[in-house]
């Protein structure tokens, strides 16, 4: 049975996907972005319509068309090599650009690059501009290399914004900037996210009334895509967390596609994004084995929320800054090292693994130092797999559920000689 | 006894092929591909030290432990040299922002090697003056107090202006060359051409752009070099791990006489000369805004992604373009298909293979280079 949240985030997807296939015919415009560092509020106070390709992709993960489309891609010259949430977009929109609903996705009035801890990001929409032939917006985040935002980093960005992304947003809806539109829009992120952070550090209980990895991709989704800084994301997560509130009140676990966890035997953090194309059957070995995952930093593409960032109306620009700023994959490696550390400490885990995906290199590379330094710092063991985001062909289920039991079963006998 | 111009060609690529490969001498600054400011280092009376990987001269022992199967190969060879003591007389490390491997490789470095300066040089992708001109002179001066610091002196506008002056030299000097190259491919066969380059990576620059005069200067007059059947090819997508050196000669044995390519393209990233009149720091911004190469790592405003390579095909009076990228090259290989289809459109021969800098079977490549050659004459001769 679907909790009510799941209903609600269910509808305003269905209803967001009706309103871009009915884009055109209504004269509303749209704007192609991407989910880190994105600026929902800004793109909407212009009354703007946001696609997210790497929705797109991992929704077609999901729903077994990923593989179909990268095949395509390939077959018009991408190399096998690179990454397949390009590659899927690329396929979907040569197979009549059909969005999760069924329905088409209008073509972009503008393509918003916000480069922000992703270089393949540049790249993909450089690839669309030669195939829908609209301006670009070009937004570049600098990298967290220090391990700190300086403030010339700021300034930077707000610069941008002030000198090629509101015009370009004016441009393309006609409309002028109207920040009392914004701050309100940031007044409204900013009390989503405070449920959020507290529907995530729910996971210190336990039992953990969430799994902060497999379901916590679903309690993302509203505020990493087209709907934060609305009121309906306001709704969605103060609904999530009464009904997690009232999970704790019960002592009962996270609730999955086969109905609420029983046990928990064991507490994981995870490092890394998950696969798509093999999703549930990646999460029930898992659950299977009543292993929950209390902590993720793929839920922090979109915000470190819980390490303190609320959007600020009183800065608005300044708060796009240093949200695009803040996203997980834009920290140095020694920062996502620390904030692993912090997790699995503040979230008292047995264990921490992580998933490797070949096609995101700014994800995977320097994991396995990661591990190493993790295990030493925390004297908790990791384990590593490797998968891919959409393409079917890097998830060997045999092979990753065969790591997962092995490192469980070692989690037990260190419990054992403990 | 006088050596003949031959030999003294030969000596010269021996004594590039031996700088080539050596390890960076002390008080040197590493830095990867593609561009870094190298007057900053120079001015501060330190070596730029350009890092291209381990080539195929080096056996990994320890690098590929630190690496997934599926990330290309010169992180690997890289971290290599640093645990086996080859970068322990470098100063410092500095990143630039070329992709997503070599932005995280900065941050293994800051953990591998917590006592060492470690430096992630973030060029701007935005080139208005008074915003990516900004931030990049902010980034510079960054810069310039931690050669300062290293060095332990000052860098004062007169040492700038010099070393502006020194690498104007230099970027001439290749300039020179690959316009001969382009003239009488030949004469200048890039299988040499490409390990005078790569001596830069490891001498200074003064001594390098003498190097490279003596070289042009001798093969110029080597009479015993005679045009070659061959057909004149561009090469694209080799601008940070590099072929091995046997890949090169495959080529031009296959038939392909290279007359552009974008190998050490930090070398020749800005496009003419830098001022030396007024604020030297603030004519390093401006060189990057305004003059900066073409390549995968940046950012286009204007679109037209291919636009480079039909201006150096055109340019070079070319026949036909190889892409040879490195396996899990991103920006090469993202960047490919537009390049293609331009090519397409402009209806220009064109083939792609892949490498990394340990391939050591050529027999492939060399079939496939050869036979496009081949069709290159034959379709031209028709």
């Amino acid at each position: 049975m679907k909790e009510n949240s799941m209903l609600l985030q269910k509808q305003l997807l269905a209803d967001h996907f009706d309103a871009l296939a009915r884009a055109r015919d209504e004269g509303k415009k749209v704007v192609y972005t991407f989910v880190p560092g994105n600026l929902n509020e800004l793109v909407r106070s212009f009354d703007l319509l946001p696609v997210l390709p790497e929705i797109n992709a991992l929704q077609s993960g999901m729903r077994k068309l990923s593989g179909g489309y990268i095949t395509e891609a390939e077959k018009s010259g991408h190399s096998e090599d690179v990454c397949t949430y390009v590659k899927c977009d690329i396929g979907m929109l040569r197979k009549g650009n059909i969005g999760p609903t069924g329905k088409p996705l209008p073509k972009p009035d503008l393509l918003l690059l916000s480069y922000t801890g992703c270089f393949t990001f540049m790249k993909w929409f450089e690839l669309l501009r030669e195939e829908y032939d609209c301006p670009v917006a070009m937004l570049h985040v600098p990298y967290q290399s220090e391990g700190r935002i300086e403030p010339h980093q700021r300034e930077y960005i707000v610069q941008q914004l002030r000198s090629e992304i509101i015009p370009k947003l004016e441009q393309v809806s006609g409309r002028e900037f109207d920040i009392e539109k914004l701050r309100s829009m940031l007044r409204l992120s900013s009390k989503a996210e405070d449920d959020l952070v507290w529907v995530l550090e729910s996971a210190k209980n336990t039992p953990s009334p969430i799994d902060a990895f497999f379901a916590g991709v679903y309690y993302l989704g509203p505020i990493f895509s087209a709907f934060r800084g609305t009121e309906d994301a306001v709704q969605y997560y103060r609904t999530l967390r009464g009904e997690i509130e009232e999970r704790i009140a019960n002592k009962e676990g996270p609730i999955t596609p086969d109905g609420p966890m029983k046990g928990e035997r064991y507490r994981l953090v995870v490092e890394g994004p998950p696969n798509w194309t093999s999703f549930r059957d990646f999460w029930k070995m898992f659950y299977e084995e009543d292993a929950v995952v209390v902590a993720s930093t793929y839920t922090k593409v979109g915000g470190l929320y819980d390490q303190g960032f609320r959007h600020d109306p009183d800065h608005p620009l300044e708060t796009l800054a240093d949200y695009a700023l803040g996203c997980y994959t834009n920290l140095s490696l020694p920062a996502r090292v620390d904030l692993l550390a912090r997790y699995i400490r503040d979230y008292r885990a047995d264990g921490f693994l992580v998933n490797s995906v070949k096609s995101c290199n700014s994800f995977s590379v320097g994991q396995l130092l990661m591990l190493r330094q993790l295990e030493e710092r925390t004297g908790v063991p990791g384990a590593f797999i490797e998968s891919d985001l959409v393409d079917p062909r890097y998830f060997s289920a045999a092979n990753i559920k065969n790591r997962i039991e092995s490192y469980l079963q070692m989690l037990d006998q260190k419990r054992g000689a403990a | 006894m006088a050596c003949t111009e031959s030999e003294c060609v030969a000596d010269c690529v021996r004594r590039a092929e031996t700088l080539a490969f050596a390890d960076p001498p002390p008080h040197s600054i590493g830095y990867m591909p593609i561009y870094v400011p190298r007057e900053l280092i120079h001015a501060a009376g330190l070596l730029p030290a350009g890092l291209y990987g381990g080539g195929d001269r080096l056996e990994i022992i320890r690098g590929d432990a630190y690496f997934q199967s599926y990330i290309c190969r010169i992180p690997r060879s890289t971290i290599e040299l640093a645990l086996s003591g080859h970068l322990d007389r470098l100063d410092g490390m500095l990143f630039p922002s070329i992709c997503d491997v070599i932005r995280n490789l900065s941050g293994m470095w800051q953990m591998l090697f917590p006592d060492r300066y470690v430096r992630y040089i973030d060029v701007p992708q935005n080139f208005d003056p008074a915003v990516g001109g900004r931030f990049w002179r902010h980034e510079l001066e960054t810069l310039r107090r931690d050669m300062e610091r290293i060095a332990g002196r000052p860098i004062d506008d007169e040492a700038l202006r010099n070393s502006i002056a020194v690498y104007n030299e230099n970027r001439a000097a290749i300039r020179e060359l690959y316009a001969q190259r382009s003239r009488a491919p030949w004469r200048f066969p890039l299988s040499e051409a490409y390990l005078v380059l790569r001596a830069g990576n490891s001498v200074p620059p003064e001594e390098h752009t003498a190097l490279i005069r003596d070289y042009i200067r001798g093969a110029e007059n080597d009479l015993s070099r005679r045009e070659m059947d061959q057909s004149r090819v561009v090469l694209a997508g080799m601008f940070c791990e590099q072929p091995p050196h046997g890949l090169l000669v495959t080529l031009e044995r296959a038939g392909c006489a290279v007359v552009d390519d974008d190998l050490f393209l930090g070398m020749r990233w800005i496009q003419g000369d830098i001022p030396l009149d007024g604020d030297p720091l603030q004519n390093l911004v401006d060189a990057y805004l305004t003059a900066s190469a073409t390549t995968a790592s940046r950012y286009s405003p204007e679109g037209h992604r291919a636009k480079w390579l039909l201006e150096s095909y055109r340019r070079n009076e070319a026949e036909g373009v190889i892409f040879c990228a490195p396996s899990f090259c991103d920006p090469a290989l993202l960047e490919q298909p537009m390049l293609v289809a331009a090519l397409d459109r402009a209806g220009i021969p064109h083939t792609e293979f892949k490498y990394s800098e340990d391939t050591g079977q050529f027999a492939v490549i060399r079939e496939q280079a050869g036979t496009f050659s081949d069709s290159i004459r034959l379709w031209s001769a028709s």
